[in-house]
């Protein structure tokens, strides 16, 4: 029988070493029935990238609590997209000021969580966004 | 083309991409995996197993770095984790410690999870070794989930199996005990830098020399006693005796004479024709399951339309045995 689960890269790029909001993300998608391949701290933009090939993952999350968003994000999807691997849905979580919000879901980026973010809404979004 | 086209040509999408197939149990893994069979059979596999938080990752991580920088090999690592009982979903991170290995394209890391599997391996991880094979990769290096005293799939399918144990974890009554120790070729005790490694060591030595006892002398109440090995057998001219290996694997000590130990476990497989062997029971463990998961499948669908759920509730009222059940089902009288 064909069995098909939500496969996500959890990852933090860049220097921060604040790691907890990307544990209790990768915990809620656990019991949300996902399989969540977590990477750990200080992770390159061309590490996550080659996770996500390997791991042939739906989704990639991203925490960054060091502002370094607008830098790490375009790379991660650009080299996303030279693995031929676009149709990867691409979820930011961490310190994000309003005006980068609109910028990087004008990059593609599908959804961003700030701090006090429910779990529940970035699993029904990370849902809805495979569905489609 | 083919995914397995794509994946014998070295494309590293196509292989990540047929790995989700396999795992699937989808329709276009299971002819690829037919298309890829005659390409297997090349690859080392090497099973490493223990107990949770005895250091198997950081030490694949080093195995592979070694057999990269010293060896030139291409590294293939299937990495296993436990899925949830209750929501069936996984935090796989084996890829934690494995990070010296980025950023190598002849390491291709995988993570599974056991999608519910008992053995410490997950259904469709002997597929996804297969497609690894026919890749190309010289070494597969299986590591299973942190595993207690039962989960001896990975003997099955590996060539070499690596049983990791820590000082502190268990006493000798743990080391008489059936079940994983039995399977390791080589055992490994990692984290030798810890107190007690002596101890560890001294309960392995002992489960090996009760397993194959060898001449010794030693005193006893003040006389010199002197015990003697049984004969051997001819046939075991070639016999292997699992080697005791400390690690330090966060350091990378003692990883050189782990993989000479390897090396000579791999002589040792094809002098003595044990290779075959192995071959022949993993290729048959694996047609087995594949039959028996068949015909169960063919079976439940064969059974009238909700005939199966009534038989069931009628055992959850207790008003039927399952033997009984079975009978019924099977049209057994």
């Amino acid at each position: 029988m064909t069995e098909h689960k939500i496969r996500v890269l959890v990852a933090k790029p860049g220097l921060d070493g604040h790691d907890r909001g990307a544990k209790v993300v990768a915990r809620a998608l656990r019991d949300a029935g996902m399989e969540v391949i977590y990477t750990g701290l200080r992770q390159t933009p061309e590490m996550i990238a080659e996770a996500a090939l390997q791991e042939d993952v739906d989704v990639v999350g991203l925490s960054v609590l060091s502002g370094a968003h607008m830098a790490l994000a375009p790379r991660i999807m650009e080299l996303l997209k030279i693995n031929g691997q676009s149709k990867v849905k691409v979820f930011i979580g961490g310190i994000i000021p309003d005006e980068d919000l609109h910028r990087l879901k004008e990059m593609g980026v599908t959804g961003v969580y700030g701090p006090g973010a429910s779990t529940e809404d970035i699993i029904r979004d990370v849902k809805s966004a495979m569905a489609e | 083309m083919t995914y397995a086209q794509s994946v014998l040509n070295g494309d590293r999408l196509a292989l990540a991409r047929l790995l989700t197939q396999v795992e699937n149990n989808a329709p276009e893994g299971r002819s690829a995996l037919i298309e890829l069979f005659p390409s297997t059979g090349k690859a080392h596999l090497i099973g490493v197993t223990g107990a949770p938080g005895t250091g198997k990752s950081s030490l694949v991580n080093q195995l592979a770095m070694h057999y990269r920088k010293v060896e030139d090999k291409r590294i293939a690592i299937v990495a296993v984790d436990p899925s949830s009982p209750f929501t069936g979903g996984a935090v796989l991170g084996d890829r934690v410690r494995m990070r010296d290995l980025s950023g190598d394209p002849k390491v291709f890391i995988r993570s599974m999870a056991t999608r519910g599997s008992l053995g410490g391996l997950a259904q469709s991880t002997a597929g996804m070794v297969q497609v690894f094979d026919a890749a190309g990769f010289d070494i597969v290096i299986i590591e299973t989930v942190g595993a207690g005293q039962s989960e001896v799939d990975v003997a099955r399918l590996a060539h070499t199996t690596l049983v990791v144990e820590a000082p502190g974890l268990g006493d000798d009554i743990q080391a008489i005990k059936a079940g994983i120790l039995e399977i390791a070729d080589i055992l490994v005790v990692n984290k030798a830098d810890r107190p007690g490694v002596e101890n560890t060591e001294k309960a392995l030595k002992s489960m090996l020399d009760l397993a194959h006892p060898t001449e010794r002398v030693f005193q006893h109440h003040g006389s010199t006693m002197r015990t003697t090995a049984p004969a051997q057998p001819a046939s075991s001219a070639l016999m292997w005796i699992p080697p005791i290996q400390r690690t330090v694997s966060t350091e990378g000590k003692g990883i050189v004479e782990l993989t000479e130990a390897i090396a000579r476990h791999v002589v040792y497989l094809r002098q003595s024709g044990d290779w075959a062997v192995r071959e022949r029971t993993h290729l048959e463990v694996e047609l087995e399951a594949l039959i028996r998961e068949t015909l169960v499948n063919r079976f439940m669908e064969n059974i009238p339309q909700g005939m199966y759920e009534d038989v069931l509730e009628k055992v959850i009222q207790r008003n039927v045995s399952p033997w009984e059940a079975m009978k019924i089902l099977m049209k057994e009288k």
